[in-house]
């Protein structure tokens, strides 16, 4: 009876993993079979399973909707402007502060930069939106200069840059941490060596340091690539945008909040939602698949 | 021996100084802008035009009005109360996975591990999330804040990764000393990584101070609210005239930005406060995670 001695020698691992189980199903799987109500005309009193089918209408009318190419765009370009200016700039800050001889100030400049990640999303954009608006400190400050209060927060122009770059004063120093630890990890030796060649330190920059660190570079790269579809982040641009930017600030995931919760219109929203997922999901596969073949990095 | 230093090596360092100096000023001087506005004067701000490099004039009206407000004290102590049972609850469900996860001679391991990890990369998304919750009739319950981020699968494969690494004689050691599996987590596994322990506890816990999103969906009723909700109302939406309701008029338009700065510092104070002592063990969590793939 060799499988309930097992089980018996287990029992209390198997007691600890209930609950563990018990989460993900509850939490996790049980709103994926929820998600059949994207093809489904689905009514609150007849429940998830006794909505008829409408088979893949919610995704035809999306696609027919006036929105859509809108939220494609939006959606695609806001995590196009993050990957270009703000994949780059931890990297950079990382060569930096490798490059700081005065061990103190490099232990302060990373310290001081990493400190905005813990600030709460709410909090950073409560004060974005005062130091923007029409008489806040920034328009205080071009006015200084002689030059003409802008509206940043109700022009569409302005929210993509509102957006990025607020998100690189947030997280540039949090995720510098993982290229200092590949820097960390290149053999002392090889500068000693290019040092004794002569190489300058732009030279131990470019021939030393950044090739040692380009597989975390192309993990991190191949990890964003996947979030391609993502569009930013949820909450961020809900608490920053308002509706006279929705014309560059509304991606899927705000679109979808908007007509599921707010207007209520849930099997349309849970469909829209549904392609978003299967479009990052598929993205993250490929670029998985990609790396694997152009230098046996991947993620699994 | 000294190496001779050139002078394209005396301008680099230079520059690269000023540019570390310029990022430090960049990323403390908003805070330090908010905390000078949040003690000026109220009509004296209103006339000061471009930085503050120190409060202009000096009142705490603000912080009265801010301490006077209910809603304040409220989303104070939800979110204290949901920081404490969330983490506790998170810290223990994810030691047990993170234990019988990486156990040997455990049936079904792998599939559970691949279920696990799947979430990871495809969700029911926010609708179908959202409709489980109110089938299950967890909205506006203390439980939506604490119950949906109970585990983050992040952080469990993290301490898998580091409860694999403890070598098997301890467990065995303790197992023939009659002491189950229970015992040996608490008595063994959690003491030898304290260090661990920590990180997550501090990411766990963070995440539950500054958690937003669940709070604006599943809550409805204002004394569940969190502090974050309660911020967004102030900062975001412009309701600060509830905290008003004492002011002349005229007074309001006046005090309504240096509130809002008030609001901030309130909120912020305890993380900054703990922060110079917790930075380095969360440094240490991100090399953790970075050392597996």
């Amino acid at each position: 009876m060799n499988i309930l001695r097992g089980w018996s020698r287990h029992k209390y691992i198997y007691l600890m993993l209930l609950p563990v189980i018990v989460y993900y199903v509850v939490f996790l799987y049980l709103p994926m079979y929820g998600l059949q109500i994207a093809f489904k005309d689905f009514s609150p009193a007849k429940g998830v399973w006794g909505s008829p089918w409408v088979g893949f209408d919610h995704f035809v009318s999306f696609y027919d909707s006036y929105y859509f190419w809108r939220l494609i765009r939006n959606t695609v370009l806001i995590s196009f402007y993050e990957l270009i200016f703000g994949f780059p700039a931890p990297i950079l800050l990382a060569l930096l502060l490798n490059e700081i001889r005065v061990r103190i100030f490099r232990n302060v400049v990373q310290s001081i930069t990493y400190l905005p990640h813990f600030i709460s999303i709410v909090v950073v954009s409560g004060m974005m939106i005062d130091f923007l608006s029409s008489d806040g400190m920034i328009n205080q400050l071009t006015g200084l200069l002689g030059l003409p209060s802008v509206s940043f927060l109700i022009s569409p122009e302005w929210f993509r840059t509102i957006y990025v770059s607020s998100g690189i004063w947030q997280g540039v120093g949090w995720g510098s941490i993982i290229f200092l630890a590949a820097i960390s990890g290149i053999d002392p030796s090889l500068y000693e060596a290019a040092k004794s060649d002569g190489a300058g330190r732009f030279r131990q920059i470019w021939h030393i340091t950044l090739p040692g660190i380009l597989p975390t570079i192309m993990i991190m790269l191949i990890l964003r690539f996947g979030t391609l579809m993502a569009g930013g982040s949820m909450e961020k641009i809900l608490l920053l945008y308002n509706s006279t930017t929705y014309e560059t600030a509304d991606v899927i995931s705000t679109f979808v909040y908007r007509r599921g919760l707010l207007q209520m219109d849930y099997g349309f929203s849970a469909a829209i939602g549904l392609f978003n997922n299967v479009m990052n999901f598929l993205l993250l596969v490929a670029a998985n698949r990609f790396s694997r073949k152009i230098n046996n990095t991947s993620l699994w | 021996m000294k190496p001779r230093i050139g002078f394209g090596e005396r301008v680099f360092d230079g520059s690269n100084t000023v540019l570390m100096l310029a990022l430090v000023v960049v990323t403390l001087y908003p805070f330090l802008y908010v905390l000078f506005a949040s003690f000026s004067d109220p009509a004296d701000l209103l006339q000061h035009r471009g930085l503050l490099l120190a409060p202009t004039g000096f009142s705490l009206e603000s912080y009265k009005l801010v301490f006077d407000n209910p809603m304040i004290s409220i989303g104070y102590l939800n979110t204290i109360l949901y920081v404490i049972v969330g983490t506790a609850l998170n810290l223990t469900l994810t030691s047990f996975a993170a234990y019988a996860l990486s156990r040997k001679g455990v049936r079904f391991v792998g599939p559970i591990m691949f279920a696990i990890v799947f979430t990871m990369f495809f969700s029911g998304g926010l609708i179908p999330t959202y409709l489980n919750m109110k089938q299950l009739g967890l909205l506006d319950t203390r439980w939506a804040m604490i119950l949906p981020s109970a585990i983050s699968t992040w952080n469990l494969l993290v301490m898998r990764t580091s409860f694999a690494s403890i070598p098997a004689a301890l467990e065995e050691s303790a197992r023939i000393d009659g002491a189950n599996d229970f015992r040996i987590l608490l008595r063994i596994f959690i003491p030898v990584s304290l260090p661990i322990m920590a990180v997550m506890t501090l990411f766990y816990g963070v995440g539950h101070w500054n958690a937003y999103m669940d709070a604006l969906i599943y809550l409805r009723d204002r004394n569940l609210y969190p502090l974050q909700l309660v911020l967004q109302e102030i900062l975001i939406t412009n309701s600060t005239d509830s905290m008003m309701s004492s002011v002349a008029d005229v007074d309001k338009g006046l005090l309504q930005e240096t509130i809002k700065y008030a609001t901030i510092i309130v909120a912020t104070v305890p993380v900054l406060l703990l922060y110079p002592f917790l930075q380095r063990y969360f440094v240490k969590g991100v090399m953790l995670g970075s050392i597996k793939e």
